[in-house]
């Protein structure tokens, strides 16, 4: 993975620096909130419900051990004693005191980490493809690309000051598991039809209160030249993004405006005049950052049939962890193995610093000293000898890390709700806790097969609930908390935002209804299919009735 | 219905109210209480000026009730700033 150079240490600590200036000046009260919060806010430090929350970003989503262990260290010593993990595959710390908050800074500074740009409105972390570099599916390790895009957006004066914050996601593989089609820009590796590899360029997805399927804006361009293009897109978006309302200022509000067709031709235009300048990625540049990422040292093993077979025969829960949790990996006797951070009950994302040093020390024994933070708020280990993933699974269970459930139900999408965040309208957290329990009573986890929930406590939607197959959004009604449900919304490569399926129900009938929607499922589904295909194939109105009642019955919209 | 002062403590961004004696407590039950407009507006005021000298971030008036012997903000979001999150804390995962 990158390690940062003298350059990248010397802005970090820079950086850390300034900051412990500029809290301590309002400590003093030389500057007062309205002066001080932009300046925090460029460092990831917000004021929620309780405390200060700081996000620590790290980068598409790569994590060595030893920095999971200071993860482990400031969570423990200047926080609660835990941390979360987001949709955008950071760590946010819920406790936080400012006074301590240039310390942690320089703590992070010394593991090649940093909180710069992860709030205001500029080029946020960029995410990735947790599986980049590993997956069998893959066209070409997209990550060097997410690095070299860091280095140039990381405190680019020209776009520190964007209309609004603006987020990037890359996926190399067909099946995106990057969900590129809801940021402002995707950009997915692909073979032109000569068989050369290039990025397809998305521009204009997102979430929030308008969502937006991305618009391809170019279908193939050589990779030397995504920097300029970006920078381009980036440049018009500067230009001609609206200022003068907040809810109307992302990128898709603009390309929704003008249309593809002319932004496009906008950004041809820039584009054209910056195309060969030094935004070009040179073969030397690539070389030097593409040596961060050479593959670890692989033994030269096969792959391990009948002995893992016996050992799931022998075992049902660890063959039902191998088929939920554990996915191929491109070397053969490697594997991919998921670690679910949502036990039934438990808040999804959440890790105590314990758990987060068992897992360093994990990693370190069976994957190279590194794993992936994913954006469905799991971790990753991306390098696991198969010979060792019985040994794995033995351990993870010692440390009730084992939970088989990633792509079920249970493998809930929350993002802290009106429990912790100041903008939230109502709680995620506690519907997570109510629907995964229940599915872990019902005992039909593995019956329903792949199902995404994804829960927001507002319409910001943080907790991704328009792409979640169910989406849930708390809203609040006349003080009192209700959930919407949609329905059929997906993050991958065919992806779609949800539909609403009726008016809002207060929460202790949100767990009965998700079991509603589910026995129809399983009632009509034809053979194999998965609960989006089928409902891709009949529709909203066999839930909607499942739910509400037959058609002429009221329906009115919360 | 009677009011209490509630901010965030700019040093270390808590939850506090503003108590009897001018200081900022982190316990609603020890925060001071009103009961009549001149009374919430001299309190508010109090709250302004902390906030002026950099004591407290947002000073706001809020709505509390008496149930059970125990205050309550009388909107969710405030009663969740006073109490803390509402879900278990059960931090072994």
């Amino acid at each position: 993975m990158y390690r940062y150079d003298e350059f990248d240490q010397t802005l970090i600590n820079e950086r850390a620096e300034q900051f412990r200036r500029q809290s301590a000046r309002r400590l003093d009260g030389d500057i007062n909130e309205d002066q001080f919060k932009p300046l925090r806010l460029m460092n990831g430090l917000y004021l929620q419900l309780h405390a200060y929350m700081l996000r620590v970003n790290v980068p598409y989503g790569c994590l060595s051990a030893h920095q999971l262990r200071r993860l482990a260290h400031i969570a423990r010593r200047y926080d609660k004693g835990f941390g979360h993990f987001t949709t955008r595959q950071n760590i946010q710390f819920n406790w936080i005191s400012l006074t301590d908050t240039p310390d942690i800074m320089t703590e992070l500074a010394e593991v090649d980490m940093n909180t710069i740009q992860s709030s205001g409105n500029c080029v946020r972390n960029i995410t990735a493809d947790h599986y980049a570099g590993r997956a069998r599916d893959e066209i070409e390790d997209p990550r060097v690309w997410c690095e070299l895009l860091r280095q140039y957006s990381v405190l680019h004066p020209e776009f520190s000051y964007l209309p609004r914050k603006f987020k990037l996601a890359l996926t190399g593989s067909p099946h995106d598991r990057a969900a590129v089609a809801v940021h402002d820009i995707g950009l997915r590796l692909h073979h032109d039809n000569q068989g050369r590899p290039g990025f397809e360029v998305i521009v204009g997805g997102g979430q929030g209160r308008t969502p937006v399927i991305g618009k391809t804006i170019r279908q193939w361009i050589e990779p030397r030249h995504v920097i300029s293009y970006v920078e381009a897109i980036l440049r018009v978006y500067n230009l001609y993004g609206r200022r003068d309302n907040i809810f109307k200022a992302r990128i898709k509000i603009l390309v929704n405006a003008i249309g593809i067709d002319k932004f496009r031709k906008l950004v041809d235009t820039e584009w054209e005049q910056i195309r060969d300048t030094g935004l070009q990625v040179s073969n030397t540049e690539f070389e030097r950052i593409n040596a961060h990422f050479l593959p670890p040292d692989y033994e030269n093993l096969a792959d391990q049939g009948d002995e893992l077979a016996a050992k799931r025969t022998r075992e049902p829960a660890f063959d039902a962890w191998m088929r939920s949790n554990v996915t191929g990996h491109k070397v053969p006797g490697y594997a991919i193995v998921n670690i679910s951070l949502k036990a039934p009950g438990r808040i999804p994302g959440d890790i105590s610093a314990d758990k987060m040093e068992h897992v360093a020390a994990l990693a370190d024994q069976f994957s190279f000293g590194e794993l992936r933070v994913n954006h469905r708020q799991n971790l990753t280990f991306v390098d696991v000898r198969q010979i060792d993933l019985y040994l794995l699974w033995e351990q993870l269970v010692a440390l009730e890390l084992a939970t088989a459930n990633i792509g079920l139900a249970s493998d809930i999408i929350a993002c802290p709700g009106l429990d912790y965040c100041a903008l939230a309208n109502a709680r995620s957290i506690p519907i997570a806790q109510d629907i995964s329990l229940h599915f872990a009573n019902s005992g039909k986890l593995q019956q329903v097969g792949n199902l995404t929930i994804n829960i927001s406590g507002c319409m910001n939607a943080c907790g991704h609930h328009h792409v979640g197959n169910i989406g849930i959004l708390g809203v609040n009604k006349r003080g009192k908390e209700y959930f919407q449900l949609t329905l059929g919304g997906s993050a991958d490569e065919h992806a779609s935002l949800g539909i609403r399926l009726g008016r809002g129900l207060p929460r202790a009938e949100v767990p009965g209804a998700i079991e509603r929607i589910v026995d129809t499922y399983l009632t009509i589904r034809q053979a194999t299919e998965t609960f989006l295909q089928t409902y891709r194939r009949i529709g909203i109105e066999p839930f909607r009735e499942a739910v509400y009642g037959p058609v002429n019955v009221s329906r009115r919209v919360a | 219905m009677a009011k209490i002062l509630i901010a965030n403590r700019l040093t270390d961004g808590l939850v506090v109210f503003y108590a009897v004696d001018g200081n900022w407590v982190e316990s609603i039950a020890t925060g001071q209480m009103t009961f009549d407009d001149a009374a919430a507006d001299r309190l508010l005021a109090a709250g302004l000026a902390d906030e002026h000298s950099n004591r407290v971030i947002d000073p706001r008036l809020i709505d509390v009730t008496k149930t059970a012997g125990k205050l309550i903000p009388a909107v969710l979001r405030e009663a969740i700033r006073a109490h803390g999150p509402t879900i278990a804390v059960d931090r072994t995962l």
